[in-house]
């Protein structure tokens, strides 16, 4: 049977167990498991309840699972909000300073250490609890003290001696268990949540500028790359609202720097102006929405794939544009790149739709994608005779020069407008219409010959499942395990019409998978003329677990 | 040269409009930039949605003719994607006291060097006469037939207040004032505010107004900002009697600017 753990930690919010998480996945990640990390946070900064909840598998599995094996619990809270979860062979690490161990008793096995008191006695700040219930469970586990040490020295930057001490400490008062064993060199060490694997997709393929005002969940692209802003030499800018935001980006793209803005749903609404801006003025931009659980303000920390349909239609009048929905870490740093070079290509916005799931949650990415980004080339003026911003062309797409070009004067304009730019208000400007209308054609044909739709599980089953985003996951995991096909759409406009056809081939029956209230990806398939038989929904503001779709499914195929 | 900042669209102001000077002032501060040494493809210039914007259309020099209310974050990501550029952002006062207020505000405090010419004829013009921001209590227009009910703002005192370290106001019947005001506030380094009172010879002719009480700052020191503050109160935008309108420059301090702070990359291609 394939090995595959679940490891639930948790506490108050500034207890730190999201970082003490982490190394926890990098140490099941270097006995060569992939890793998936779900994160499930409160909007506060301090007290509340916060946990990571840890997938290591064999087989790469990017959903939760259903039982936790080990259950890591830095407060009481913890503990009993979680228990119930716990598998049947399930052990408890407990932080004995705040737990009583009459909480544990009769539930499970129980290990209880004085993590507080261990970091305080070897001279540690607060925080270094956390290192000690790391070693406390690596001992648990059957991690060699080497493998542990080896871990923490790569992972730990700030007072590496000090956190050592007080890993040895507990990792002797601590014991040993079991043995998880090691099932080979690790699949890939990069372990990356959404955001930062698309900020690193985004600086592959030659991000100039990144414009952001902060929202959960896209936040983290904007620290992130405020934090690497060295390493990376893009911009990073942060102006005073989104409305600003998207026009300051659409300014710099049209000086020439490939430029990108971050949101989520509600800050995408202040951009939809500019959206239509954009499609207009044919500059190019890169607008990444995180959807997190609306409407409005609704939950901010919480997930649902509820602006699919808005992202689609938003904007004033007709323009064309490109949505791209990946669902993990690697498809965010391959599509990220990809989505950058497209709004170039074509001149026109490209939405990067991720969730908050997607966006904050933890995968273990393929590095050798890395090195296959690249930014490409826009079509350039070839510097002969007038430059004309918007030359009707037969494919629509007009060669690009920016300000600072010698014997070219560049107009770019919100206006309808002539090749030149000039405002024009005559009759015939249904031709500058059809020159962007040939244009969405041109991107058509590109759609087709790019990885728009994704197939998995039995590939020759006559049922299947369509899951998009972070629903993909818990889908393929329910696909195989019923031996059905999973098809997931990843680039939705222009919808890949072949694609889909040819992944429906011989499919009988077809039901949606979505964290929405309506279903809005079946939507979108009925309005491309597919029928949808069924749809499974959530919407309380966690994604699925497998077993949730399984069952639901019964009753539907 | 001349020929050069022409463009074959014809111009379709109100025959007679005070936004034919500016844009002859404006000419003539592009071509002594350009002897000055300013390369002209460096040399860009915005405008958002009014009578004012129109100007991208006669101009002929690179330009983004943004959004109303929008064209000051346009103006910054440009700077910001080319340092080289000269950015002149073309505002009317509908446009920037009313829609783009906050841009206004976030682009003096953080010092942008970009060069903002509103072009104040403290109406909404381009739909029929409305009042805006700078529009005096009792201004009849199109939505307020029995008069305004709001007092004007002083756009000046507010820039003051944000931190812009060029202020400055002129008369657009004034054209070689004009011209000179755009040459130093384009020169200026850093957030350059160039105020130009316009009268909308259609729907609110003040040009016996601003006649009768407009007059040249003289041995006024820039530098102090308290001193500029003086001379920016002695009008409040109001309709007073026996008011004085100050013109030149108020205010003028040396500051790095954000986009000497503001470490970016070049663009790549």
């Amino acid at each position: 049977m394939l090995k595959d753990y679940s490891i639930l930690i948790g506490g108050e919010a500034g207890q730190g167990s999201r970082v003490a998480g982490l190394i926890i996945a990098k140490l099941f990640n270097h006995l060569g498991y992939h890793i998936y990390i779900y994160e499930d946070y409160q909007s506060l900064i301090r007290g509340g309840h916060n946990f990571s909840q840890i997938r290591a598998a064999e087989n790469g599995f990017q959903s939760r699972k259903e039982k936790d094996d080990f259950l890591l619990a830095l407060d009481e809270r913890t503990l009993n909000l979680h228990k119930k979860n716990l598998s049947e062979k399930g052990i408890i690490i407990f932080n004995s300073d705040k737990i009583d161990a009459r909480a544990v008793r009769g539930t499970a096995q129980g290990i209880g250490l004085p993590i507080q008191t261990i970091a305080k006695e070897m001279g540690g700040i607060p925080i270094m609890a956390n290192t000690a219930l790391i070693a406390a469970f690596a001992k648990v586990i059957g991690i060699e003290w080497d493998v542990l040490e080896q871990v923490f020295k790569k992972e730990i930057k700030k007072a590496i001696d000090l956190n050592l001490k007080i890993a040895k400490r507990a990792y002797e008062l601590s014991q040993n268990l079991l043995k998880i064993a090691e099932v080979g060199p690790p699949p890939t060490t990069l372990l990356l949540t959404g955001n930062e694997a698309t900020a690193l997709g985004m600086v592959k393929a030659g991000l100039a500028l990144y414009f952001a005002y902060p929202m959960t969940p896209a936040t983290s692209i904007l620290n992130y790359l405020a934090r690497h802003e060295n390493d990376f030499k893009s911009g990073v800018i942060q102006p005073e609202d989104e409305i600003s935001v998207v026009n300051m980006a659409l300014g710099a793209s049209f000086a020439g720097a490939k430029s990108a803005v971050g949101t989520s749903g509600g800050g995408f609404a202040l951009m939809v102006e500019a959206l239509s801006l954009a499609g207009q003025s044919e500059t190019p931009i890169l607008i990444i929405e995180s959807q997190r659980a609306g409407p409005s303000t609704g939950m901010p920390t919480y997930n649902l794939q509820g602006d699919l349909n808005f992202v689609l239609s938003a904007g004033h009048g007709d323009f064309p544009r490109f949505v791209i929905a990946p669902g993990d870490a690697e498809q965010c740093l391959s599509y990220s790149g990809l989505a950058l070079n497209l709004a170039w290509k074509y001149q026109t916005p490209v939405i990067l739709l991720l969730d908050k799931d997607v966006s904050e949650n933890t995968f273990t990415v393929n590095e050798s994608i890395l090195a296959m980004l690249k930014p490409e080339k826009p079509l350039l003026w070839n510097k002969k005779g007038d430059y004309k911003r918007y030359k009707i062309t037969k494919n629509g797409i007009s060669p690009l020069a920016f300000p600072g070009e010698k014997d070219a004067i560049i107009k770019a304009t919100s206006y309808e407008h002539d090749e030149f730019g000039i405002t024009d208000e005559s009759e015939g400007v249904e031709k500058m219409q059809e020159k962007r209308l040939r244009k969405f054609g041109t991107m058509e044909k590109e759609v087709e010959k790019l990885p728009a739709i994704k197939v998995y599980g039995n590939k020759k089953a006559n049922k299947a499942i369509v899951a998009w985003g972070i629903t993909k996951g818990a889908a393929i995991e329910a696909a195989e395990n019923l031996g059905i096909k999973l098809i997931q759409p990843i680039i939705i406009e222009p919808f890949p019409k072949r694609q889909m056809a040819r992944a429906l081939k011989g499919v009988k029956k077809l039901v949606s998978v979505e964290i929405n209230a309506s279903g809005q990806m079946a939507k979108v398939l009925e309005q491309n003329g597919i029928k949808v038989d069924g749809k499974i929904l959530k919407y309380n503001g966690r994604p699925f677990l497998a077993k949730e779709i399984k069952e639901k499914l019964k009753n539907l195929l | 040269m001349k020929e050069d900042l022409d463009t074959y669209c014809q111009k379709t102001w109100c025959p007679g409009c005070p936004d034919f000077l500016i844009l002859e002032a404006l000419k003539k501060a592009v071509l002594t930039l350009v002897e000055k040494g300013t390369a002209k493809e460096n040399i860009v210039f915005t405008t958002g949605i009014g009578c004012h914007g129109k100007t991208f259309d006669y101009l002929n020099l690179n330009s983004f003719y943004c959004l109303h209310g929008r064209s000051l974050p346009v103006s910054q990501g440009i700077k910001l994607a080319n340092p080289d550029l000269k950015v002149i952002d073309i505002v009317g006062d509908g446009d920037m006291y009313n829609e783009g207020m906050s841009h206004l505000i976030h682009a003096a405090k953080r010092n942008s060097d970009i060069t903002v010419l509103v072009y104040d004829n403290r109406n909404f013009a381009l739909t029929v006469s409305q009042f805006t921001a700078t529009s005096p209590k009792g201004f009849k227009g199109s939505s307020s037939p029995e008069g305004n009910i709001e007092e004007p703002l002083n756009p000046l005192e507010l820039v003051l207040a944000a931190g812009g370290t060029f202020i400055a106001r002129g008369y657009a019947l004034k054209i070689d004032q004009i011209k000179d005001l755009i040459v130093q506030a384009v020169e200026h380094k850093g957030f350059s505010f160039l105020e130009i009172l316009q009268p909308c010879i259609t729907f609110f002719d003040n040009r016996q107004f601003y006649q009768e009480r407009i007059y040249e700052l003289k041995d006024h020191d820039q530098s102090s900002k308290e001193k500029a503050l003086a001379k920016i109160r002695e009008w409040d935008y109001k309709n007073g009697q026996g008011v004085k309108i100050p013109l030149g420059v108020f205010y003028k301090i040396e500051k790095p600017s954000y986009n000497e702070l503001a470490d970016v990359r070049r663009p790549t291609f």
